[in-house]
């Protein structure tokens, strides 16, 4: 799912380690939902959009929406 | 201050590796008495039945501790990552298992144990393991 994690972890100067250790989840599940290989549970977005204080749809891009606009 | 960032391996697969090793003393604990008692005859009788059936029960016990860590994993990615490798392992033993199979019914192969399953069930996880990496780019533990 595309999404906005790794434009807002900059804004932060954050590395993936330290949105990993925020977060309490490993390096790698920070970089795969950042590349969008990996789609994260809902109470895992909820962690992550309550840590950037943003609300999920600001945070991902829903598909759906995504490709109506293609449309 | 921020909690340190996990790694693939996490607490849950530390206790997980405990756990297989101690199943796995338990496991010789068991084998290398029925191997020596069989070979010389020293057991017979209902003991007998007890006695080739123990070594049994610390491989299955392997496959609880496999179910135990996906309960006890707290990483949501790292869990499915190994859901995928053992996924990958089912298919890859039920399909080695079956054409086996059928190659023993026509007498093309020899007879296995049905205890080598566990060890292509591992190799499956190996294939697994490499499937993520080439997939997702992490191969998980």
């Amino acid at each position: 799912m595309e999404n906005r994690l790794r434009i807002l972890r900059a804004e932060r100067h954050w590395s993936q380690q330290d949105l990993a250790g925020r977060l309490e989840v490993s390096r790698q599940s920070v970089n795969a939902i950042e590349t969008g290989k990996y789609d994260p549970s809902l109470p895992l977005a909820f962690r992550i959009a309550e840590l950037f204080e943003r609300p999920i749809e600001e945070i991902f891009v829903s598909p759906s929406r995504r490709s109506s606009k293609a449309i | 201050m921020t909690s340190p960032a996990r790694t693939l391996r996490s607490a849950a697969w530390k206790r997980y590796n405990i756990r297989i090793l101690l199943l796995s003393l338990l496991y010789a604990a068991f084998l290398l008495p029925a191997v020596y008692g069989f070979k010389h005859k020293l057991i017979i009788g209902a003991v007998a039945w007890i006695v080739a059936v123990l070594p049994a029960i610390p491989i299955i016990g392997i496959f609880g501790a496999m179910g135990r860590y996906l309960v006890e994993e707290q990483d949501e990615y790292v869990r499915m990552l190994m859901v995928r490798q053992m996924l990958w392992a089912m298919g890859f033993t039920l399909s080695v298992a079956t054409i086996w199979g059928f190659l023993d019914n026509f007498e093309l192969v020899g007879h296995v144990d049905g205890y080598w399953i566990v060890v292509v069930w591992y190799f499956g996880q190996g294939i697994g393991s490499i499937v993520n990496k080439l997939t997702l780019g992490d191969g998980g533990c």
